[in-house]
């Protein structure tokens, strides 16, 4: 079966049971009111048998809180805090300073080429994966899955092995006075190969379960395959579609450890917005370096609210035609 | 009649058109984005001399790599699994304000960029930073050194163990505890004995690829570490230093042990997923 | 228009689901595939409608072999058990689905889904989503799409399926009104039997893979072909004895068996509305004792033993008859077989292997 490497956002909230509902007080503990839920007055006097008492809650609450305050918040807070130190104005000087301003274009560039890419790739694994049977399919599964568990540093390597000036297709690259190396065009190769599975990731286990009944309803109504396409499954997976997308997106334009490798660093030409960020720290720029990072962490940020926004959509969808 | 073979292939496969197009395009690009630039690896790897590669994959120096790369892999993916595993109890158990905040903060680690993680967790453990400022009079020195690695992969790993583990205690079934209370037994024997074995192969699932990430992690480690050879140094590091030397060789050497580590904890993962569903079976 | 059935047989790995079948299908009639779970009638249906292929034999079409036709050149109906509407589509979209992807202009469109939701009476629904009806509704909304080609067969997979069984009736009565109004040739899978007999004019009975009888209703229940039509049709009593020359025995008793003429052992089944209860003996009848009468509304379920013969027999009768005899646990009563149905030879054979506790 699939080896998933990744948390997948959307399977998790299609396959989930219940509701966001207190735990406490789901459907699946038959066993009265929800402890949450307790009416004033009464609130210390009866405790469930599946409940904690309050100072073993406590407790745990506050140490997972302080440990993810110290990896999490703390750390997430500084990015926007040393971003804006300076004021707005040196924040807007520093993302907007040339050589930012190329790396971001060189940024959109890449992921302009690699997600629509690999998107097509994406809808096309989960067609052929969720709608057939044949031999070798979780082997095919298996394999998409497989940049997930390689280094990123090892994703640049190959690119470099390839297409370097001393790599297999060296001469080759030579002969044809074509730089993909160290250039734009490895840039996006080796982006590609990272941001490879994404798409598919989140499709796959959400096309699964969703069954292939109405694909075949649209079949014996007369529809061609791309009519199937396009008027049955994509609509039916849009939210999966577009969380995949979105997250593919973010790996391409944050990708670093490959885009390092296979970059040239020339400033101005050959630098990814996170490449610029790194270039900017070793210098000792540090606002201006966390200024630029902040654009990062905006994106960031929007990932986390697609994910909710598409799990929340998801769940909805689920429960209204649920019942089938 | 003639047409019945060529029907019957198609009905074992299933009868929604595309299979051709959409299977031979998916074969195609995988082969020519993954399989073969990783066949490369393996052919490269090749050209040494089995003296060579020993050589290369065994250097002080590739050698530490490893030490440092799987040693904080695993102390941080060890971490995780205690305290990922503690969160994803407190999110999926109990109620508190900004629980759902907490909930989406949670994947933060898996969308931030790399190179954002790195500079951020220097600053914030550097001697003047907002928490190495504490550490610092405790003698607890965390960038350039061996911890600050184990911080990073921790950091990077969060996410796996929370995720993997969560959706095991939100779906556990509370009459199997409730008969334990009825049975008997306290909250926390209720906790050992019937709660954590439905949830370790979850738990163990969720350490592999929280190590799997961490082994092959390269951003949100560099600017921590210090990258200093035999201390500091993490084997994505070496390879990407290696590289810049044309030591392709080398490089690949590298990268050969680090595809078959990826490789072995590919199936361990996918034993536990199968275990996990086994388990899940059977309840 | 007829489309008939010729020696299809099938199997999943090496699990056999349909063995050697051959059916013809009339020209606008309903027919029943009838049978229990794994009898392979789901998969004939989907056969006909072209979402799986024989392996065997072909499925012919006014003379004309369809094997290789996808399900989309069949120009079939199929109404699925959970419906299998689009959920992102309205009533209306769903309907007027076929027609769109064939291009029809748009006219033609409106004016045949306006059509079709009146035929369904479900008029005024159009711009509803299927989310938003109720299972029955949402069934209409299902077979409203399946006829919007006017197509030559109509499948129906265990329709009524996913429904509470007071809208299973209601729907059951207005698809054979629905029928007789149009006259489409239609299939229709199902594991009930009242279902089966309520709406269908031919019942196709199938067990294992095979099919075991093709008759009207009262033709297979009157007359069943095999002991498991009989166990099928409801509820029976099997008694064991032997036939001998157009004679059956079990016991004392003799029953005529025509049709049977070697010496075999011989199942002899009877109905529990065809025993007769008396007080007192009658021609032909055996001992027996009561165990338990139930009242099951209009009709009276006795259960009695009667041991040379058998230790749990059925016999049913109506509520007045049951309140003249004052039946009790204990009394001592005289039954006998009002009418029998004998298997002899193989087919007792047969039963004694395969029957379960039907």
């Amino acid at each position: 079966m699939t080896v998933s490497l990744a948390p997948t956002a959307v399977a998790r909230s299609a396959g989930e049971r219940q509701e966001d509902v207190p735990p406490e007080a789901t459907a699946a503990s038959p066993t009265g009111p929800s402890p949450a839920a307790s009416p004033p007055g009464s609130a210390a006097r009866f405790r469930l048998a599946t409940e904690d008492p309050p100072w073993v809650r406590r407790l745990l609450v506050s140490v997972a809180l302080l440990f993810l305050a110290a990896f999490l918040l703390v750390p997430a807070a500084a990015v926007v805090w040393e971003a804006f130190r300076g004021g707005i104005h040196l924040w807007w000087k520093a993302v907007t300073e040339p050589d930012a301003l190329a790396a971001i274009r060189l940024t959109l560039l890449v992921a302009a080429i690699s997600v629509p890419l690999n998107t097509l790739f994406g809808v096309a694994a989960a067609w052929s994966i969720t709608r057939f049977r044949f031999r070798g399919k979780n082997l095919l599964l298996s394999l998409v899955d497989l940049p997930f568990g390689v280094s990123p540093v090892i994703a640049g390597m190959l690119v470099i092995l390839l297409f370097g000036s001393r790599g297999v297709l060296g001469p080759w690259v030579l002969a044809h006075d074509v730089r993909i190396a160290f250039a734009v065009p490895g840039i996006v190769l080796a982006t590609v190969f990272v941001t490879f599975p994404f798409v598919a990731r989140e499709l796959v286990p959400f096309m699964q379960a969703q069954g292939t009944e109405e694909e075949e309803a649209a079949l014996v109504l007369g529809a061609s395959g791309w009519q199937i396409l396009t008027r049955v499954t994509l609509p039916n997976v849009r939210w999966s579609l577009l969380y995949g997308v979105i997250l593919c997106n973010a790996r391409a334009m944050g990708e670093f450890g490959a885009v390092s490798v296979v970059s040239g660093h020339v400033r101005g030409l050959t630098n990814t917005v996170p490449l610029h960020v790194e270039i900017l720290y070793d210098e000792y720029a540090f606002r201006a370096s966390f200024a630029v990072a902040s654009l990062l962490f905006l994106l960031a940020v929007v990932t986390l609210v697609a994910k909710q926004v598409t799990e929340w959509k998801v769940r909805a969808e689920s429960e209204t035609w649920g019942g089938r | 009649m003639r047409s019945l073979t060529a029907s019957t292939r198609r009905a074992h496969r299933g009868v929604l058109p595309g299979f051709g197009l959409s299977t031979g395009f998916t074969v195609f690009y995988l082969g020519l984005v993954v399989l073969i630039p990783l066949s490369l690896v393996v052919l490269k790897a090749s050209e040494l001399t089995w003296a060579e590669a020993i050589a290369l994959t065994t250097s002080p120096r590739a050698l530490a790599s490893y030490r440092i790369s799987f040693g904080a892999a695993a102390a941080g993916a060890a971490v995780n699994t205690v305290f990922g595993g503690l969160v994803a109890w407190v999110l999926a158990r109990y109620r508190f304000p900004g629980r759902r905040l907490v909930d989406a903060l949670v994947d933060l680690p898996f969308a931030l960029p790399t190179a954002v993680s790195g500079i951020a967790l220097c600053a914030v453990y550097s001697r003047n930073g907002w928490i190495g400022r504490w550490l610092e009079p405790l003698g607890v020195k965390v960038v350039y050194s061996e911890l600050g690695v184990v911080l990073a992969l921790t950091f990077i790993g969060l996410p796996f163990v929370v995720r993997t583990v969560q959706p095991v205690l939100e779906d556990a079934d509370r009459e199997v505890e409730e008969a334990a209370a009825v049975l008997g037994a306290d909250r926390a024997q209720t906790a050992l004995r019937v709660i954590l074995p439905t949830v370790l192969p979850a738990a163990l699932t969720g350490f592999a690829l929280a190590f799997a990430r961490a082994v092959g992690e390269y951003g949100s480690v560099v600017f921590i570490s210090g990258n200093m050879p035999l201390r500091t140094e993490i084997a994505p590091l070496l390879i990407m230093t290696r590289l810049e030397q044309f030591d392709y060789a080398g490089a690949t050497a590298i990268a050969t042990v680090m595809l078959a580590v990826s490789f072995v904890l590919l199936l361990a993962v996918n034993r536990l997923q199968a275990w996990t569903r086994v388990l899940a079976g059977q309840v | 228009m007829s489309i008939e059935i010729r020696g299809v047989s099938k199997a999943f790995g090496a699990q056999p689901v349909l063995r050697d079948v051959s059916l013809s299908l009339l020209n606008g009639e309903l027919t029943a595939l009838l049978g229990p779970s794994g009898c392979g009638k789901t998969t004939l249906l989907r056969i006909l409608a072209g979402l799986e292929f024989p392996d065997a034999g072909e499925v012919v079409h006014e003379g004309e072999s369809i094997n290789g036709r996808s399900a989309r050149e069949r120009n079939v109906g199929l109404v699925f058990q959970h419906y299998a509407l689009f959920r992102h589509l309205t009533v209306g979209d769903n309907v007027a689905f076929a027609l769109r992807v064939r291009r029809r202009p748009r006219r033609e469109v409106e004016e045949r889904v306006r059509e079709l939701l009146a035929l369904v009476q479900l008029e005024g629904l159009a711009r509803r989503y299927p989310h938003q009806l109720s299972g029955g509704q949402r069934q209409r909304v299902a077979l409203a799409r399946a006829l919007a080609t006017q197509p030559r067969v109509l499948l129906l997979d265990e329709p009524f399926g996913a429904l509470d069984a007071r809208v299973r009736q209601e729907l059951r009565r207005w698809l054979r009104r629905l029928h007789d109004d149009l006259h489409v040739t239609s299939v229709f899978v199902t594991h009930d039997q009242e279902e089966a007999f309520e709406v269908a004019d031919r019942v196709v009975l199938m067990n294992a893979g095979r099919i075991e009888q093709v008759g009207t209703p009262a033709r297979v229940f009157e007359e069943p072909a095999s002991p498991f039509v009989m166990r099928f049709l409801g509820a029976v009593n099997v008694f064991r004895g032997r036939v001998d020359a157009g004679r059956a025995f079990v016991g004392d008793l003799e029953f005529s068996a025509p049709a049977t003429a070697e010496r075999s052992p011989a199942h002899v089944f009877v109905r529990p509305h065809e025993l007769e209860i008396s007080l007192s003996p009658t021609p032909g009848s055996f001992v027996a004792r009561v165990e338990r009468v139930v009242t099951l509304g209009s009709a009276v379920r006795v259960e009695l033993a009667a041991p040379p013969y058998g230790e749990r027999i059925e016999a049913e009768i109506d509520e007045r008859r049951s309140r003249t005899l004052a039946l009790a646990p204990g009394t001592q009563v005289h039954l006998s077989p009002r009418r029998v149905r004998v298997f002899a030879g193989r087919q007792a054979e047969e039963d004694s292997l395969t029957a379960s506790h039907l």
